[in-house]
């Protein structure tokens, strides 16, 4: 049996010899194949007499299983080689931009009025709408300005006509809220406003958020407390000064302008404050009482207040925007970095 | 308001700076709006007289002057047209530096030496303007230092005064607040009555007494309107932002800044009759003081004689009335008038003077003779002459009723959340000059005649705690009591069809609702827009019925900026007349341009087409539900007639989507195709609660046919008729394929479907399957003649 020495070491030369999976397929079947050689070896046991075949058997038999083993050994060889072949292949750039439609952005005034509603919103305030083409009415005469009223002049109103105007500010939501609900009311009114006034830092569109809150026991302190709270929070600075300076509106009494410390820088004083440190950011005060007897609403039951904010003044402070006619030019370049 | 802190200092004087008072006087309501020096920096111009003045030889328009400084005389060239011999100036001399860091040297001008320069009010930083060199008194002492002379260490500080503090409008009104804030005495200016030279009064009728109800007045006779108005006014008036124009018309406006009261000087001789105080019939012609010819309104309250207008009551005088070079008897007023008579009426003529401004906004009612008195006593030190009886005609019942108002000690706490006792309370109002009587719960308070403004308990609690200090309340936040909410499901919300947008890549904008007209004709040349009387410019004049013209614009302004690729969005409120009612719509909006996505390594670019911009709208509608939308092919003017669909949901009209017709792309100057929709927000918003439908065990089976036919049919059209004759176990229709061309005879197109179909109790059988999708071939060829395409 000299001869089966001579198959195996052929055997394992031939899986040595083999570069892919195929070719070494065939030399499985050359060998373990029903005609392979290792087969056609136990077929030559039958020809031996009877007390060798066991011995010869387990010779042929540990040849074969030596040969399956160096073939075993041999296939994961070539298949890790041929996933590696494939993998290597497969590979690819990671660092190159991924595909497909990429995300656009809100319009920093929407950003801004989020922020301002979602802040309000905690406190329980809904969002209230109204018309934008309003009546003398709403926009003054229940406001407590009347026709003659020195502050119709401040209010550079576009007209459609005598009566038709376009609102000059979103106060006139307050008034339709009160019209349609029994107090207690809280309150958050954002929209477009318009005034007759172009210039550098002027459009004559731009956006106000009112609010409004009546209650029987609401007063100028929870007022100054609550606006005072939501400027720390809507630039995100706790230490950030605020302070509250008389003032005058026709449908708040007391009324009073907010000012914060300038953001710029920190109250130091600068050209974006005109060297005051301060910034003046809302306008407030308690319900004048006209405007609850316009509204229905009993004055000595309910006390309330309302305050009034510029959108875009408040989005150039916090994001740093240094023209206000920016917001209306749409221009990508801009809207792109409020994403 | 323009106050000089000397000026203001004769009056109240509280030990502190400049800074700590304007911030003071800022937190009381004052606002103070800028602070500037009276004159510009600048060192060694001194007070000199021109000796003699000769032309210069080589240039028309300088003179060479001899001038005398005191110490010395100069030899100075000088181009002023008004320099004359005798000229008392201002002359800055070599060395000197004036504002802007200008330093005076040794000159030559055309060739002659020139040792100085004289000085015109600009020049010293003391006016924005001037017309030549500052005339000095003759008095002036000659070689005296100009900035001591004119006591220029002044400041002038600018409050801006709300409307209701028109008792503020003057130094009294501001000393009054200065001294009340800083508890410090005020020294009020000595009025006394003028000695009575003459008997003579002029008539004077009020007829309207409501708008006037107290009218005074006197004859001042031999008055000399060439006298010289004394410096000290003149500087305190220019300090004011008030130029000098005459001894006559210096003093009614110094009376005026000084006191609060606006008052007027006729020339007497001028006038016929006597003085009517009457309210204007409509179209009676009045030429004003600067030159303007009005044509009265009704409802206007004029100051006339006998013959005609003489004035527009509290605004402004006429100019035939006025004083005059000619004047030599003055009949001087000193009115109250109703704030609303005057309130508006300036406005309405198109004019704004300081007197309707002081008289909308109120005036002392019991002002008029006292500072008729001061005005007069002050004309006859400057021009002479002599005063007759002051006429008074008061009507009492008109003039503004000074009730008491009530004041609780409850409300002011509950008001402003703060702890106040009585005493507090009492002690801030009794510095402002109330009057208060105790009552059970609190005080019946009686305002002094200048607050005109108090009228209400919330005024006099705004006076409190403006007096007490807004930042010494102490601030509070309410305890909240969170409420459960109603939540109602099916509403969705606008800032999720935003986010959806944002997600596919637009970005939002937002255009004015004013636009152009063109640009609106251009959209909607059907719809008459919503005009505005007074638009800011042409171009922003109408209202928008459409969101397309302001985002068309938007994408115009990227495009010509190097953007190709174009994705915004807008929502806001359309405006359209529908007969008498004005429709104020809510809408989305939204337009593409360019490549479909940005421009990629790996891709080639494809551009935006009609269905890129339809996936976007079914994106949008998707939340509040597809069922019942469908696009049906409709003519928009605005856009492409083959790819335009008019938008529906549960058959009403809801929107528009389109290719802009290249007509309207001309129009609008925008070149590359451009995919507009518009959607009214109600359809986006209006969802539905989900309701739960069992799900099926049984295998899906799909059955893919291939219907040939005639092109001009929709698709929409084969699926509702598909969706006809279903029975239950239909489940979907894919569209996977539009085909015209090679193999399809012209005139069709083949339309491949997957139609996907489910048992519920059982999986479907051969037979099922077989029933269902003949009931679908049939519908087809019988509706549209439809036939399988091989």
């Amino acid at each position: 049996m000299a001869d089966l020495q001579d198959v195996l070491k052929q055997a394992q030369q031939s899986v040595a010899d083999s570069t892919d999976l195929q070719s070494l397929d065939e030399v499985r079947v050359q060998y373990l194949g029903k005609k392979g050689e290792f087969t056609a070896q136990l077929k030559e046991l039958g020809k031996l007499p009877g007390n060798e075949r066991k011995a010869a058997g387990q010779v042929i038999n540990d040849a074969k299983r030596a040969f399956q083993q160096t073939l075993e050994e041999k296939k994961q060889q070539l298949e890790a080689e041929k996933l590696n072949a494939q993998l290597s292949s497969e590979t690819v750039d990671v660092t190159l931009p991924g595909r497909g439609q990429q995300a656009g952005g809100l319009h920093p005034v929407t950003r801004t009025m989020k922020r301002i509603k979602e802040l309000f919103s905690d406190l329980g305030f809904d969002v209230a709408e109204g018309p934008e083409i309003e009546d003398d009415f709403h926009n003054f005469e229940a406001l407590n300005i009347p026709s003659h009223h020195p502050a119709r002049a401040m209010h550079d109103t576009f007209y459609f006509d005598a009566n038709t105007l376009l609102r000059t500010h979103t106060s006139p939501v307050q008034v339709r809220a009160m019209e349609k609900t029994e107090p207690p009311l809280r309150l958050i009114a954002p929209g477009r406003v318009y005034r007759c006034d172009s210039d550098l830092t002027h459009t004559p569109m731009f956006h106000q958020v009112e609010g409004l809150m009546v209650d029987k026991n609401v007063s100028f302190a929870d007022l100054m407390g609550t606006l005072d709270r939501f400027l720390r929070l809507f630039f995100e600075n706790e230490k950030l000064q605020t302070r509250f300076r008389p003032s005058y509106f026709p449908f708040t009494e007391p009324s009073s302008e907010v000012d914060i410390q300038c953001v710029m820088c920190e109250g130091e004083g600068c050209r974006v404050c005109s060297h005051t440190g301060w910034l003046e950011v809302l306008g407030c005060g308690m319900v004048h009482p006209e405007v609850f007897k316009h509204a229905g609403i009993d004055n000595e039951k309910f006390t309330g207040y309302a305050f009034g904010m510029g959108v875009e003044r408040l989005a150039m402070l916090r994001y740093g925007v240094n023209d206000l006619r920016l917001f209306f030019e749409n221009d990508i370049k801009f809207l792109k970095q409020f994403k | 308001m323009k106050i000089s802190q000397n000026w203001l200092h004769e009056w109240v004087n509280p030990q502190t700076d400049l800074d700590e008072f304007c911030s003071t006087i800022t937190m009381a309501g004052l606002e103070v709006d800028s602070i500037e020096p009276a004159a510009g920096e600048f060192t060694k111009i001194v007070v000199a007289r021109v000796v003699s003045v000769e032309k210069h030889p080589d240039a028309d328009k300088l003179n060479i002057c001899k001038v005398n400084v005191g110490s010395d005389e100069l030899q100075i060239v000088c181009g002023a047209s008004n320099v004359r011999e005798g000229l008392v100036v201002a002359c800055a001399t070599i060395g000197a530096v004036l504002p802007g860091d200008f330093k005076i040297k040794k000159s030559k001008l055309r060739g002659v030496e020139s040792f100085g320069m004289l000085c015109s009010e600009k020049e010293m930083g003391l006016a924005d303007q001037a017309d030549g060199l500052m005339e000095l008194p003759d008095d002036a002492p000659i070689g005296t230092d100009v900035r001591e002379y004119l006591k220029l260490n002044d400041t002038i500080i600018e409050v801006d005064l709300t409307p209701n503090r028109a008792d503020c409008l003057s130094v009294a009104g501001v000393a009054r607040e200065v001294a009340t804030l800083y508890q410090s005495k005020i020294n009020e200016v000595k009025i006394s009555e003028v000695p009575v030279g003459i008997d003579d009064t002029f008539a004077v009728t009020v007829s309207a007494t409501q708008a006037c109800p107290r009218y005074t007045g006197r004859i001042i006779r031999g008055v000399d309107t060439q006298a010289i108005t004394p410096l000290w006014m003149v500087e305190k008036l220019r300090r004011a932002g008030i130029r000098s124009l005459g001894p006559c018309v210096d003093v009614t406006n110094f009376v005026m800044l000084e006191l609060g009261q606006p008052m007027h000087a006729f020339d007497l001789d001028v006038l016929k009759g006597g003085i009517q105080v009457r309210m204007a019939t409509t179209g009676e012609k009045i030429t004003l003081l600067d030159g303007k010819e009005i044509a009265t309104t009704e409802n206007t309250l004029l100051i006339a004689d006998d013959n005609q207008p003489l004035a527009l009551a509290g605004i402004m005088g006429g100019e035939n009335s006025g004083v005059s070079d000619k004047t030599q008897n003055l009949f001087l007023e000193s009115a109250h008038f109703n704030p609303l008579s005057i309130a508006g009426k300036a406005r309405e003529y198109g004019m704004h003077t300081d007197s309707s401004h002081r008289f909308e906004r109120g005036v002392d009612p019991e002002l008029p003779i006292k500072a008729l008195e001061r005005a007069s006593q002050l004309l006859i030190d400057i021009c002479g002459g002599q005063a007759g009886p002051v006429v008074d005609q008061t009507s009492n019942a008109d003039l503004p009723v000074r009730e008491p108002v009530q004041l609780r000690l409850e409300r002011v706490n509950r008001m402003l959340g703060i702890e106040f006792k009585a005493p507090e309370v009492e002690s801030i109002l009794t510095r402002l000059g109330m009057q208060l009587k105790k009552t059970n719960d609190g005080w019946l308070v009686n305002a002094p005649s200048f607050r005109f403004d108090i009228a209400i308990e919330a005024d006099l609690i705004e006076e409190i705690i403006r007096i007490h200090g807004y930042n010494n309340i102490p601030r509070k936040l309410p305890v909240y009591q969170p409420v459960m909410k109603p939540l109602v499901e099916a509403e969705i919300g606008l800032q999720r069809i935003k986010d959806i947008l944002v997600e596919r890549g637009y970005y939002e904008a937002i255009s004015y609702s004013f636009v152009d007209p063109k640009w609106q004709a251009a959209i909607d040349p059907d719809l008459a827009p919503v005009k505005l009387a007074n638009p800011i410019s042409s171009d922003l004049s109408v209202m928008r019925t459409s969101i397309w013209p302001g985002l068309l614009k938007a994408v115009q302004h990227n495009l010509n900026r190097q953007q190709s690729r174009v994705r915004l969005f807008e929502t806001g409120l359309t405006f359209v007349q529908q007969g008498d009612e004005l429709v104020q719509k809510a809408r989305v909006s939204g337009a593409i341009t360019g490549a479909l996505v940005a421009e990629q390594w790996s891709a080639d670019e494809q551009k935006v087409d009609f269905f890129d911009a339809k996936s976007d709208i079914e994106a949008i509608l998707s939340p509040a539900g597809l069922k019942d939308v469908y696009f049906e092919k409709a003519q928009h003017p605005a856009l492409h007639p083959g790819q335009s669909a008019q938008i529906f949901k549960k058959n009403k009209a809801i929107g528009w989507i389109g290719a802009l017709h290249p007509n309207t792309q001309k129009k609008l100057d925008i070149d590359p195709p451009v995919y507009v929709f518009e959607i009214d927000q109600e359809a986006l918003l209006e969802g539905a609660v989900p309701g739960f439908s069992s799900l099926s065990k049984f295998p899906e089976v799909r059955r893919d046919l291939a219907v040939l036919v005639k092109q001009e049919i929709a698709v929409e059209e084969l699926v509702k008729s598909i969706k006809s004759v279903t029975s239950e176990i239909f489940q979907e229709i894919l569209l996977f394929d539009v085909y015209t061309g090679t193999g399809i005879e012209d005139g069709l197109k083949s339309v491949a479907l997957g139609l996907i179909l489910q048992g519920f109790s059982s999986t479907l059988t051969e037979e099922d399957v077989e029933k269902e999708i003949n009931k679908i071939i049939t519908v087809l060829n019988d509706r549209y003649g439809a036939t399988l395409r091989e």
